[in-house]
């Protein structure tokens, strides 16, 4: 039984020590996958948050006071997720979090966020539930329609495409909306659909639908498939004797796409959050500094964490306090240049940003051109 | 119905109810402490009963969380999609029964992999039920309604301390009063030779697939408490990984002790925490990167604790006041 006591007794002086901490510091909680199945996406994303809190308190911190970053790892897991966000608000009680990656993780999450009142905005959860949490639920990344629409913008505005094809995977709700979004809006500019055809999930002959479309003979084609579908189809569409363009979504993001698809994919453009590329100065400003201090070119990941703490830490700023109410507002009247774009939230509190689109050309992914919704 | 007179462990457990309860209210255990206790709670749940599977019945079940994804979801889409109800206290009515429903839901499904799998021994056993959960696992991924991929949300949070601590406290003493009965006595014997225990007249078929029923029972009300507090039922939580979680918490407690199943799901599931909190604490000290060695230090105490007590922390011994008195037997 002794051993018992001071094995409590430890536990006990242990999570006493955790709570003590300085008060002329404003504590911000951040959540990512460090281990687990997608652990490279939470260091990309810590990686984010840390270049974001560096900077802000080199230049003087937030509201007079240094901002320090309360990392938690979520294991990629929702029973972790919801016991490190309940750490971070009872326990470090954090004013707002940034977090996390995964939507599976973030669902956990966002219901104690949301009833303690702190304000989080996830980084890259695409899942449209998230923020239908409630109120204090943000998020930095578009959900999945809408490269959809922006798609198709760009087909019918810069590629002059007045008539379009479009290939999904039916098993697989991303696929499917984006393609659903496409559709909708190249017919609202005054495009016409002339294909729209499914291919079961896990195919890997799509001879039968791109036949038909082929026939339809559209102006561009678009294909809303994960990087290893988008390589087959385009193969297989280019034997058919297709010709025209291709466009699709951040599925396409993956150095696989022309390792197997090689030349076919040539003439392919996609919707993507931002590319390094990018030759706005925020773009190339925080390009520079991620390389300076990790010696690697951000990913994604790292953009939009780096963006989701900026914001948060903007929206604090702008507030003028740290109170959850005062930031929860401040937030949704934000308007700001990031990384990403320039970030404005919709009354779903999901952001309203532009998109970049990237080309294939060479067997390269090249920065085209930014579209605006 | 002796067996149901149980003061010690009955008043223990009243006595640290009303601990824990007192020390929230007062604020000195805060809520972040609680929600690891009901976590905690819920892998007691899971390990007792997966104890009566493999520790005292001498099988190996591989794919518990399989039971407990079961009940989960059967329980998840009673209160979220048939009835929609708010977590109110008027609703709990409905919330309790759909954790039985699920548990039972859980119970046929053991039922269903025990005939044809219980001609099945040891590693052959332990293979076929981990193919169970996987197939649990990738047919809940295919199910629309019930969310897919993405899993199964918006489920009000009916858990909380005092439902959990209650489903892990009868877990305990109904698996405690099986196995200090005469059915107890059948399942040991199985786990000891179950040639001699069928010579002998045990129907071993029967018994075993009584331990499987019962135990996934448990499992699935302890997957429906799950869903209930995360707000959320997702397929990979309950995949391969999660199964084995509960085995280290039994093997690590001791295989055939319900005291060490109980200590060794406290104790794991505070351990990942605690270094949490140390290992931050320490890199805010110090100013190096400790926190990203939790789960390395968390692989290397488990392996400590395996080489230094080969038999779990408990081996085959209860606590005085988890046994029954012959009086009360």
């Amino acid at each position: 039984m002794k051993r018992a006591f001071l094995i409590l007794a430890a536990t006990l002086v242990a999570f006493g020590l955790a709570g003590c901490g300085g008060q002329d510091v404003i504590k911000i909680g951040g959540v990512a996958p460090y281990t687990g199945e997608a652990a490279t996406f939470g260091v990309s994303s810590k990686q984010g948050m840390e270049l974001a809190i560096e900077e802000w308190n080199a230049a003087g911190g937030l509201l007079g006071k240094q901002i320090k970053l309360v990392f938690a790892d979520d294991k990629g897991d929702p029973a972790e997720g919801a016991t490190v966000y309940t750490k971070l608000i009872k326990q470090d009680e954090v004013v707002a979090i940034v977090g996390t990656v995964m939507s599976k993780v973030t669902l956990a999450g966002a219901p104690i966020a949301q009833n303690a009142g702190v304000p989080m905005i996830s980084p890259t959860s695409t899942n449209t539930k998230v923020t239908e949490v409630g109120d204090y639920i943000f998020r930095a990344c578009f959900i999945d329609p809408f490269q959809g629409t922006v798609g198709a913008k760009f087909a019918f505005e810069d590629l002059g495409a007045r008539t379009a094809a479009a290939i999904f995977d039916v098993g697989n709700d991303y696929t499917k909306g984006l393609s659903e979004a496409f559709a909708a809006k190249f017919t609202e500019l005054g495009g016409s659909m002339v294909a729209f055809e499914a291919h079961p999930t896990g195919a890997t002959d799509f001879k039968a639908q791109l036949t038909k479309i082929v026939q339809a003979n559209p102006d561009v084609l678009y294909v809303s498939d994960y990087y290893n579908d988008v390589a087959l189809i385009a193969k297989q569409v280019r034997e058919l004797g297709f010709t025209g363009p291709m466009v699709g979504g951040d599925g396409w993001d993956s150095p696989e796409l022309t390792a197997i698809g090689g030349d076919a994919v040539e003439n392919g453009f996609f919707t993507n959050h931002y590319s390094k590329d990018d030759t706005r100065p925020e773009v190339r400003e925080f390009v520079a500094k991620f390389n300076a201090k990790f010696g690697a070119e951000p990913d994604a990941l790292a953009t939009l964490a780096y963006d989701g703490m900026y914001l948060m830490l903007s929206a604090i700023k702008n507030a003028g306090s740290t109170d959850g109410v005062a930031i929860k507002n401040s937030m949704k009247a934000l308007r700001l240049p990031v990384v990403s774009g320039t970030v404005q939230f919709d009354e779903n509190r999901n952001p309203v940003k532009s998109a970049v689109i990237i080309e294939i050309k060479g067997g390269k992914q090249v920065y085209r051109t930014t579209v605006n919704p | 119905m002796n067996s149901l007179k149980t003061p010690r462990l009955l008043f223990a457990a009243a006595g640290l109810y009303v601990v824990i309860l007192v020390m929230n209210l007062t604020g000195l255990l805060n809520d972040y402490f609680l929600h690891i206790i009901n976590q905690s709670l819920i892998y007691v749940t899971l390990t007792v009963s997966l104890n009566l599977i493999n520790g005292l019945t001498g099988q190996f079940s591989l794919g518990h969380m399989g039971f407990a994804a079961v009940g989960a979801y059967v329980s998840g889409t009673i209160t979220t999609l048939l009835f929609n109800v708010k977590p109110t206290l008027v609703n709990y009515p409905i919330f309790v029964l759909a954790l039985v429903i699920g548990g039972l839901a859980a119970a046929l499904v053991g039922v269903l992999i025990g005939f044809p799998s219980l001609r099945l021994k040891g590693d052959y056993l332990a293979i076929v039920t981990l193919g169970f959960g996987e197939i649990i696992r990738t047919i809940l991924n295919n199910i629309s309604v019930v969310g897919g991929p993405r899993g199964l949300l918006g489920i009000p949070k009916f858990s909380n301390f005092h439902v959990v601590f209650v489903v892990a406290f009868v877990t305990l003493v109904v698996v405690r009063n099986l196995a200090q009965s005469s059915h107890g006595r059948a399942f040991l014997a199985i786990r000891e030779n179950e040639l001699a225990a069928e010579l002998v007249g045990l129907n071993t078929t029967r018994y075993k697939v009584m331990a499987f029923a019962i135990g996934a029972f448990f499992a699935g009300v302890a997957g429906g408490l799950l869903g209930h507090l995360l707000q959320m039922a997702h397929p990979t939580q309950f995949g391969f990984l999660g199964s084995v979680l509960v085995l280290i918490m039994l093997y690590a407690g001791g295989v055939g002790s319900l005291t060490g199943s109980v200590i060794a799901a406290f104790a794991l599931t505070f351990l990942t925490e605690t270094l949490r909190m140390v290992l931050d604490s320490l890199s805010d000290m110090t100013n190096l990167p400790l926190g990203d060695w939790r789960m390395v230090l968390y692989a290397l105490l488990l392996i400590l604790i395996m080489l230094f007590r080969t038999e779990g922390l408990m081996g085959t011994r209860e606590a005085k006041i988890v046994v029954l008195k012959e009086d009360q037997l």
